[in-house]
């Protein structure tokens, strides 16, 4: 095999040139039931894709702000990655809302129709970043608490909400590491990083709480179809334990009070109002 | 004295025949000062172009319309880092060094593709930079594909295959609009209108004034002419606009039946040297842009050494 | 501008249609670890299931392309002596 041809095997496409994706891209909704299964209320599926949707999409698009922002060029690439991997389950979850509570609305509908009071994620994903050290700080408390969510929802009765979880399983680990040996090389790098490591997590400490707290909604779905959040809470205790005890950082006092889904802070706004300025110009337009 | 010559009169012919066979020179092998260095110039101008080329684009991420648009964008600018980072790469094979190269970027030591100095004015612009730049850009990189340095051939190989898409996913964008409301419709003629051009000066000066295009043919590291490319592109790209229902602004196009090719008008090209030399709409801001960010970036890069040294240290202890 | 930089580390890949690791290329890294999550990102963006291995520039020992050829020189080189592009001042005129 000449080196060419070795090297070219390694850029093979499948030659199907309309997916931006190329290979390795599988549906992980192929061959999935969409129908809502028995004894799940449609509304509340509806509600609770929407939160957790709502979290990714806005998670995302906080990502997005640093293109051509980033400390490194080998660091554009793996945030972009992320961004888009919690662009695909939005997408995903999003769809799933539409379907589910009978309305039809498409992922499009959701994303650019609905106004900041009609979001649902929680604040933790809508907050900016001061730096870089900010932005780890919240990836890794977003990214350890989602996984640690996804990884529960693989055996959720909803066999949609479990397919995408099992998909995003395995793009939250990457997260997590990615984000904990950011903390760990800023923790412990020069005195400065250190100093600005610990900002980060002063800034997300207090919009931890809210990631725990039960609503009714959760109440009502659990256990078959979602965990409650404060079930999740030990392995997130754990995960931040090990990591910050490596970093010899400490978790900050932060009492707050934990604030429930839909309740947000001023930054929703502006966000939303960029994320939809072109959509909303040009009403019922296809794109 | 005299077997010093020699040996560098024999590397010198070694190496001509290495490049008049179309075989490839390897980061190894000795090469002339002058293609080394003409070299490490265009790969790291290459290069740059990447990474400014993520701005026009990326300030579009935020805003997408549809999810879906804004997932093919992500991915086609991040690919733009990707392409940036093959380059450098390959630049490095010759004793570059990113940093430096970088640093150069931001002096304006070095330049890029005047073609992102031009600002990306509404959506629109998303889909024909896709169309029209891209499409440039192709028809530049096709035959670099077999360009003499080995590094650089393979990069491009990697790097066209990639492009690809990213025409098709713009022109894509524009079909749909052209196909939407009469506002979509005319977002995409305003910006064909104002892309046309820059896109025809990518290909760089007319032959008569491009003085360095003799030795880069000899050396295998142009294949073909700015003329010939584009003219290429012109003949590939006209029939795409009819497709799209779009007018292109040159009167002086037409199909020329004996040439079986177009005949098109000049571009402005006092225009284009204003634009190199940084009288474009968009220069400034576009270097800022990568300053602030390799600036800003400058206590995380640092902080990932000292963590790497500490580590190492305690390794070996 | 005191900036450290990150070294230089090359990348080799497997493909699963592959037999050996081939070199695609290089990437700038503060360490091993994080060489292997960057190849990751830039790489296998299109491709899953590749094998990846990451080395330090530095660590490579290279031979001269072409052994039969008498005029170059001893091999057993590490791959970057070359004389670099920059250890010539800018302002030294007609270089």
């Amino acid at each position: 095999m000449g080196f060419d041809t070795a090297y070219e095997a390694i850029t093979e496409e499948s030659g199907d040139q309309r997916w931006a994706f190329g290979t390795g891209f599988a549906d992980p909704l192929a061959g999935v039931d969409t129908s809502v299964p028995d004894g799940v209320a449609g509304a509340d599926l509806a509600a609770y894709c929407l939160a957790i949707g709502d979290d990714a999409l806005i998670m995302s698009q906080r990502l997005q702000e640093w293109l051509a922002r980033a400390p490194e060029l080998e660091e554009e690439t793996a945030l972009a990655n992320i961004a888009l991997d919690l662009l695909g389950q939005a997408r995903l979850l999003l769809t799933r809302a539409g379907h589910a509570d009978g309305s039809g609305r498409t992922e499009d509908d959701l994303a650019y129709g609905r106004g900041p009071d009609e979001f649902r994620n929680v604040r933790l994903a809508e907050v900016g970043d001061a730096d870089f050290g900010g932005l780890m700080a919240r990836l890794l408390v977003f990214s350890t608490w989602r996984l640690a969510l996804l990884d529960r929802l693989r055996a959720s009765a909803d066999p949609v909400l479990a397919a995408i979880a099992a998909k995003g399983v395995q793009e939250l680990t990457y997260h997590r590491d990615y984000a904990a040996q950011w903390l760990l090389r800023l923790a412990l790098g020069t005195s400065y990083s250190r100093e600005r490591m610990a900002a980060g997590l002063a800034a997300v400490a207090p919009l931890t709480a809210d990631l725990f707290a039960d609503s009714d909604l959760e109440l009502r779905l659990s256990p078959e179809v979602a965990p409650r959040p404060a079930e999740l809470r030990a392995e997130f205790d754990e995960v931040l334990a090990t990591v910050l005890g490596r970093a010899s950082l400490a978790w900050p006092d932060a009492p707050a009070r934990p604030a429930p889904r839909g309740e947000h802070t001023r930054e929703l706004g502006p966000l939303l109002d960029e994320l939809q300025s072109v959509a909303r110009a040009h009403p019922g337009a296809t794109w | 004295m005299t077997e010093a010559l020699d040996v560098t009169e024999a590397l010198e012919q070694h190496f001509d025949e290495v490049v008049a066979r179309d075989r490839r020179i390897e980061p190894r092998d000795w090469m002339p000062e002058g293609y080394r260095k003409t070299m490490i110039r265009q790969i790291a101008q290459h290069a740059h172009s990447e990474i400014i080329g993520m701005q026009p684009e990326g300030g579009w991420v935020t805003r997408a319309p549809s999810l879906r648009r804004k997932a093919i964008l992500l991915a086609k600018v991040q690919d733009e880092a990707g392409h940036g980072m093959y380059l450098y790469s390959a630049a490095e094979t010759l004793g570059a060094d990113r940093a430096d190269l970088t640093r150069r970027l931001i002096t304006g030591a070095q330049k890029y593709s005047s073609i992102f100095n031009y600002p990306a004015l509404s959506f629109a612009d998303v889909g024909v930079i896709g169309w029209l730049v891209d499409g440039a850009a192709i028809c530049n990189q096709v035959p670099l594909c077999r360009s003499s340095y080995g590094p650089y051939a393979r990069a491009m190989i990697r790097i066209c295959k990639e492009e690809s898409f990213h025409q098709r996913q713009g022109y894509e964008l524009l079909l749909t609009m052209m196909r939407g409301t009469p506002a979509q419709q005319e977002l995409v003629q305003d910006a064909t209108t104002r892309w046309w051009w820059p896109s025809l000066m990518m290909f760089g000066p007319p032959d008569t004034e491009s003085p360095n295009t003799a030795q880069s043919m000899r050396w295998r590291i142009k294949r073909h002419t700015n003329d010939e490319l584009r003219q290429r592109f012109v003949d590939m790209t006209v029939p795409q606009a009819q497709a799209l229902g779009v007018t292109l602004p040159d009167p002086e196009l037409r199909w020329n039946a004996e040439r079986e090719s177009y005949d098109f008008g000049q571009p402005d090209w006092s225009e284009l040297k204003r634009v190199i030399s940084g009288d474009g709409p968009c220069n400034a801001e576009r270097i800022e842009r990568r300053r602030a960010a390799h600036e800003d970036g400058a206590w995380v890069r640092e902080a990932a050494v000292a963590y790497a040294a500490r580590e190492s240290k305690e390794a070996s202890a | 501008m005191s900036d450290p930089g990150w070294p230089l580390y090359e990348v080799f890949l497997r493909s699963k249609r592959g037999l050996n690791h081939v070199h695609v290329g290089s990437l700038h890294a503060a360490d091993a670890q994080m060489a292997l999550r960057h190849a990751r990102d830039l790489y296998t963006r299109r491709n899953e299931g590749v094998s990846i291995w990451v080395v330090a520039s530095a660590d490579i020992t290279a031979s001269s392309p072409d052994e039969k050829d008498p005029f170059f020189a001893p091999s057993g080189d590490k791959v970057y002596r070359h004389p670099t592009f920059y250890d010539i001042p800018d302002s030294v005129p007609h270089i």
